[in-house]
């Protein structure tokens, strides 16, 4: 019984087996070619130097803490926009300020869709603040733009989550005397979040990775203190291996809670 | 129906009519709804039933014509239909129950919600007056604030506890709707729309998402309430029931009222022959 299990696993299982091991030859093969043709050794105890003799690792505090703040807040910022948009967009339009509402809606999703982030950061930073007369450190600036760019996608997931409740929800609310607003506040939109809870998860995630182009407006995030780290030992290598690493770590994190949340919230859903 | 005085109307349409794009719903119906009758509304599916008890609240909005509740025109998009509908209540073929919510919640949210909201507006009024009043020679009184935020929750608390212990449901007050049976969810649902102390009811077929089972205890419910005294307009398919509670029966066919009358007339001698006809396929 016992046999005939294994033998069984063996016979699913054998390209993933051949597979995994092809590949892990094949990197170690490749970990000792750069191990040996780059002067590992030397150039890891040249990062070691930096990093730690010199206090690179305090750069990298600040760094970690940027991104994290700059992504957390871009979120909560861009959840608050999304949901207002969303929200206007389904609005019945019967009235000609809804309708210039949702026009306006349109308009600016259409132009942070429709435009690299970087760009979006590099234009508010260098434009449209300093126009309003704003002089932003770069950080908060990122919060506010990485918020607003935010706000676009997650009005798209969250039009999606609000029509993926029943409509009857909608319609009862309003049948016992509940004006639009109440009703989306009380019980169309908390239906709605559950629902796309797992996507603004990976919204989040999307989000970690693209605050590595914050070092264009100067602020210091993960990536700027490698890029740094690695411009003042004249050595890139290592510096940008371990951001990888840190990237890799910090998204895998994430996504483990994202299950985990998914989980709690698929079994909340048949509670007794 | 001339022996009628004009207080006495709850729902009035004149010239109801309602279309989508050039498909004809409704009409232009004509239909009184007098305090305490019960209207029982049958016909052939397209007939237009539903959507005619859906315009009686404002949930689809007519095409033209004129909605009267209580002599105001809930047609017209200027009067807060929220401000009526808290008096219409209605309860649907898919219960609707607030899927975020727990039962006694589901009952609680709009009382407590239109309530509140009142008690800031008079608040409100009450701040601009005394303000006002600053700069008046004669001062204009207050309006009284007798209730608090939780007076009202404990009313609605208590409201709602008794309408759960009426349907026997008193230890559900605490679970989510979708841990409840079809039956169950439509006596809630009904008891949700009565917490607000409605004066009519609307039924849009309370019973035709049931399982046949759990018909009898949500058809004894609306009974009961219909033996109340409650002013009620029920769509539905069960043609017995709606002979035995219905005063006055609406045969509806391609979005007018073809045929109406009490119930031993109209079933028992229908002269339209299209009630006829819908008759004998159904009886």
């Amino acid at each position: 019984m016992n046999e005939a299990k294994k033998k069984g696993f063996l016979r699913r299982h054998w390209i993933d087996i051949l597979t995994v091991t092809v590949l892990a030859v094949l990197l170690c093969l490749l970990a000792y070619a750069i191990y040996e043709r780059f002067q590992f050794a030397k150039k890891w105890d040249l990062f070691l130097e930096y990093f730690v003799e010199n206090r690179g690792y305090n750069r990298l505090l600040t760094g970690l803490q940027n991104t994290a703040i700059i992504a957390v807040a871009g979120l909560l910022i861009g959840f608050v926009i999304g949901t207002l948009i969303a929200v206007i967009k389904v609005i019945p339009p019967y009235r000609k300020p809804t309708r210039y509402a949702q026009k306006f809606c349109t308009f600016y999703v259409a132009i942070f869709r429709g435009t690299p982030i970087v760009v979006q950061l590099l234009v508010g930073y260098y434009i449209l603040f300093p126009i309003m007369g704003l002089t932003l450190p770069p950080v908060t600036a990122c919060v506010v733009m990485f918020g607003l760019n935010s706000g676009a996608y997650i009005s798209e997931i969250m039009r999606g989550g609000i029509n993926s409740v029943d409509a009857g929800q909608l319609e009862a609310a309003r049948a016992v005397g509940l004006p639009f607003s109440a009703s989306m506040r009380k019980i169309v939109v908390p239906q709605a979040f559950k629902n796309i809870l797992p996507t603004m998860g990976n919204e989040f995630i999307a989000l970690v990775k693209e605050t590595a182009v914050v070092g264009y407006v100067g602020a210091v995030d993960i990536t700027k203190c490698f890029q740094d780290l690695g411009s003042n030992s004249y050595e890139y290598m290592i510096p940008y291996l371990v951001m990888a690493l840190i990237y890799i770590v910090i998204v895998a994190t994430i996504a483990f809670f994202v299950k985990w949340m998914e989980r709690r919230l698929s079994r909340s859903d048949r509670r007794a | 129906m001339t022996d009628v005085h004009k207080g006495d109307i709850v729902i009035e349409t004149k010239k109801l009519t309602k279309s989508y794009g050039s498909l004809v719903v409704l009409d232009s119906i004509d239909e009184v709804i007098l305090e305490g009758e019960k209207v029982a509304i049958i016909g052939p599916s397209g007939s237009g039933k539903s959507t005619f008890l859906r315009c009686l609240n404002c949930m689809e909005d007519p095409t033209s014509g004129a909605v009267y509740f209580d002599g105001v025109n809930i047609a017209d998009t200027r009067v807060d239909i929220n401000r009526q509908r808290e008096h219409i209540g209605m309860v649907f073929q898919s219960f609707n129950l607030f899927a975020n919510k727990t039962v006694l919640e589901n009952i609680m949210l709009a009382p407590v919600y239109l309530q509140t909201r009142r008690l800031r507006e008079t608040r409100r009024k009450n701040l601009l007056r005394r303000i006002g009043n600053l700069f008046r020679r004669r001062k204009k009184p207050l309006l009284p604030v007798t209730d608090t935020r939780q007076t009202i929750e404990e009313r609605a608390r208590k409201k709602a506890e008794e309408l759960l212990c009426r349907i026997g449901l008193q230890e559900k007050r605490d679970s989510y709707p979708s841990t409840l049976s079809g039956g169950q969810k439509q006596r809630i649902a009904i008891i949700r729309a009565l917490a607000m102390n409605p004066r009519v009811m609307l039924f849009d077929e309370p019973t035709s998402a049931l399982d046949p089972e759990m018909v009898g205890e949500v058809l004894d419910l609306i009974k009961q309430l219909a033996q109340e005294g409650m002013t009620m307009v029920i769509v539905t398919h069960e043609m017995g029931f709606a002979r035995e509670v219905a005063d006055r029966i609406l045969f509806m066919y391609g979005g007018k009222i073809a045929e109406q009358g009490s119930p031993a007339e109209l079933f028992e001698h229908p002269k339209n022959p299209r009630t006829q006809q819908f008759l004998r396929s159904v009886l």
